[in-house]
């Protein structure tokens, strides 16, 4: 064994096949050890400090659902007064209901003031610590808890808020998504993110068995059928301007619903599926996703 | 040095003599100017620190918050609605024993909007872990926000405190007051030594889930700290006298006391129009009296019964209510006195809701009606006919 610091212990309490779980340790060891975490309230922070345990090996920092961005933005600046900033990560991570609903404030003033932070959205589509409740980035159609499938409803009405449009909107340097099916990509947006100046945003989708209704052993695969149908773009747009994507060759979206439960509903509705289909098209066309022959 | 000076520029020059090293606030009236006197110090070069403007009260309190945390001594300012966005962040900020200053410049709190003084907005807050300090006069908001700090960051406290001024009253008020020198404050507080930081060096987890087999102990941690907190503010004013010359400070202030047949309890700028009329009504031979809380939470029960003994009739004057019930310093006044062998007539009353102007007259009233029936919420100057009219069936 390599003699290199674990900064993210084995032994906490995440379910088997977390997609989260995977995506949190992959970025901290992309980022390294010179970094701060800010953690809002969410399974990550639930699953990795309880008292008087800790999975971390970085220092670590959770306060609030709903202000990491604002807290971060404490941090570094904090680190800028000291004069430590130089060679210090700050990254500031939540959920998607941490980031999407609850959090965007926070994060939208960290963004527009320009602090020197990562932000991440670990995107598992939904409230997970809380029993699987509908968030801004809930996919449409989605069966949840607060948006279930009944007689005269196919779960969630609405389309996922577009966080990387409105990051990029604040004119910051850095915005991508990543899957935690595709970890070498992940970790070099990591790495990419964590050189440039100013405020960054990375948004990762990160599959959550229970809430998905797949086996935990199916979480890479599930990840990979949501990148290769276009239903999860992956992109990274430099200053403003898209400078990669991940290209595919489009498989048909029931190719992924139909490894989930939450999304069984739907199966035979081909009306449903077509509108599924059409935020695919809709993204491939958008982002230039076809790899073409 | 003496200068003529507004209460809200004085916190700006107290706080600058403090130095921290991290700013955060967001606009709310009547706190604005504080926050403004800091920002031009440090537009100015006059003070090293990071100026964060944020978005909300919310980012604030969690800006400074991240900043302690970092090991950086920092400063926030508030009022009213602000206070009440912040809430969250301010139980937070005791849980983790995170060392912080912050300024309320007390107002009422909406519906209906209303941007004149009274002190509802604390009392939200009251039960958070916080030390909440108040202050009579423009002197005492710079010689207690100096304090506070040497409160906050003492190893054995390691607990927020909030400077409580009456908004308009204080911090738009001039007064003159003397302004100590930075070699002073220098002397008297020394720079920022966390007890535990974010450090890359040194990695920990700050903010932990504590499961039901943990979080009570946290509680009672604070407890207990607190009750130290007693003995040591008046330490840290004691100390204050000797390196400043000035008595400021401490749990509780008694003004004309030793002999008092009536003695009014009560906290902020409203102590000074008290005495005003009780020297007033001293000199047609009465005897009257004012104890001053200077700190409120912890609650200084010894002190105060101490102060009380032997004085047969005592009124509580407080800005707030706890609607429903009564107001808040009577309602601990009162139990303080639970199980001593000699029980006072206690009458509670409230006065300058929202602004309503306190005037010798009203005073004399609450004299006059402690007097009379004992009773638990009298409220002071209320117009009959509004409540007649307007608001009938309300």
């Amino acid at each position: 064994m390599p003699e290199t610091k674990i900064l993210y212990n084995p032994g906490h309490t995440a379910c088997g096949g977390c997609g989260q779980a995977i995506a949190a340790r992959l970025v901290i060891e992309a980022a390294g050890e010179k970094t701060i975490v800010v953690n809002n309230t969410g399974c990550l922070e639930v699953f990795t400090t309880k008292y008087p345990e800790t999975a971390w090996g970085v220092p670590f920092i959770h306060s609030l659902f709903e202000n990491a961005g604002a807290v971060a933005s404490g941090v570094e600046s904090a680190l800028k007064f000291l004069g430590k900033k130089e060679g210090i990560n700050v990254i500031a991570q939540a959920g998607d209901g941490g980031t999407a609903d609850i959090g965007l404030q926070a994060l939208s003033g960290m963004w527009e003031r320009g602090h020197d932070i990562l932000s991440v959205c670990y995107d598992n589509e939904a409230y997970m610590n809380t029993g699987i409740q509908r968030s801004g980035l809930t996919p449409f159609d989605t069966n949840t808890t607060t948006s279930p499938s009944g007689r005269e409803s196919f779960g969630n009405p609405k389309m996922k808020k577009p966080v990387p449009e409105i990051a990029r909107a604040h004119g910051i340097p850095y915005v991508a998504t990543a899957s935690v099916a595709f970890t070498r990509d992940m970790q070099n947006k990591v790495k990419k993110a964590v050189s440039i100046k100013g405020p960054k945003y990375l948004q990762i989708h990160v599959p959550c068995p229970l809430g998905w209704r797949h086996e935990g052993a199916a979480t890479v695969t599930v990840a990979r059928a949501a990148v290769e149908t276009g239903l999860y773009p992956i992109f990274e747009y430099v200053n403003g301007e898209l400078a990669a994507v991940q290209k595919i060759k489009p498989k048909p979206v029931e190719e992924y619903l139909k490894l989930q439960g939450r999304f069984k509903h739907i199966l035979k509705s081909p009306e449903q599926i077509k509108k599924i289909q059409d935020i695919a098209d809709n993204n491939i066309k958008k982002y230039g996703l076809k790899l073409e022959a | 040095m003496k200068k003529f000076v507004e209460g809200s520029y004085a916190v700006a020059e107290a706080v600058k003599l403090c130095r921290p090293g991290v700013i955060s606030a967001y606009p709310i009236t009547p706190q604005t100017h504080i926050v403004e006197g800091l920002a031009q110090f440090v537009a100015d070069g006059e003070l090293k620190a990071e100026f964060v403007n944020v978005e909300s009260e919310h980012s604030a309190a969690s800006t400074v918050l991240g900043a302690v945390a970092t090991g950086v001594r920092a400063f926030t300012s508030s009022s009213s609605q602000g206070l009440l966005l912040m809430a969250e962040v301010i139980f937070n900020i005791a849980g983790m024993r995170l060392p912080l200053v912050l300024a309320c410049a007390n107002r009422a709190v909406s519906a209906p909007i209303n941007i004149w003084n009274d002190q509802q907005d604390v009392m939200t807050i009251r039960d958070s872990g916080w030390i909440l300090l108040f202050a009579e006069n423009i002197q005492e908001v710079i010689d207690l926000h100096i304090q506070a700090y040497r409160i906050s960051e003492d190893h054995s406290i390691m607990l927020p405190v909030m400077v409580n001024l009456d908004g308009y009253i204080l911090t738009h008020g001039l007064e003159v007051a003397d302004m100590p020198t930075q070699e002073q404050v220098d002397k008297f507080l020394p720079a920022y030594k966390p007890l535990y930081k974010l450090d890359v060096n040194d990695p920990m987890t700050l903010g932990s889930l504590a499961m039901p087999e943990h979080y009570m102990e946290t509680r009672i941690a604070i407890q207990k700290t607190l009750e130290t907190a007693l003995e040591l503010i008046p330490k840290v004013s004691s100390d204050f006298k000797k390196a400043f010359g000035r008595e400021c400070g401490g749990l509780v202030e008694a003004y004309k006391i030793e002999d008092a047949k009536q003695v009014i309890v009560a906290m902020g700028s409203v102590v000074g129009s008290i005495k005003e009329t009780v020297d007033e009504l001293r000199s047609q031979g009465k005897k009257v009296g004012v104890l001053k809380l200077i700190t409120y939470r912890p609650f200084p029960k010894e002190a105060i019964l101490n102060g009380l003994k032997n004085i047969p009739e005592i009124a509580v004057v407080d800005k707030s209510i706890s609607l429903g019930s009564n107001s808040p310093l009577y309602t601990d006044l009162t139990s303080a006195f639970i199980g001593q062998t000699k029980i006072p007539k206690i009458s509670g009353f409230v006065l300058g809701l929202g602004g309503r102007d306190i005037t010798k007259d009203s005073i004399k009233q609450v004299f006059d009606k402690l007097s009379g029936k004992q009773v638990d919420c009298e409220f002071i100057d209320a117009k009959k006919e509004l409540l007649e009219e307007e608001y009938a069936g309300n």
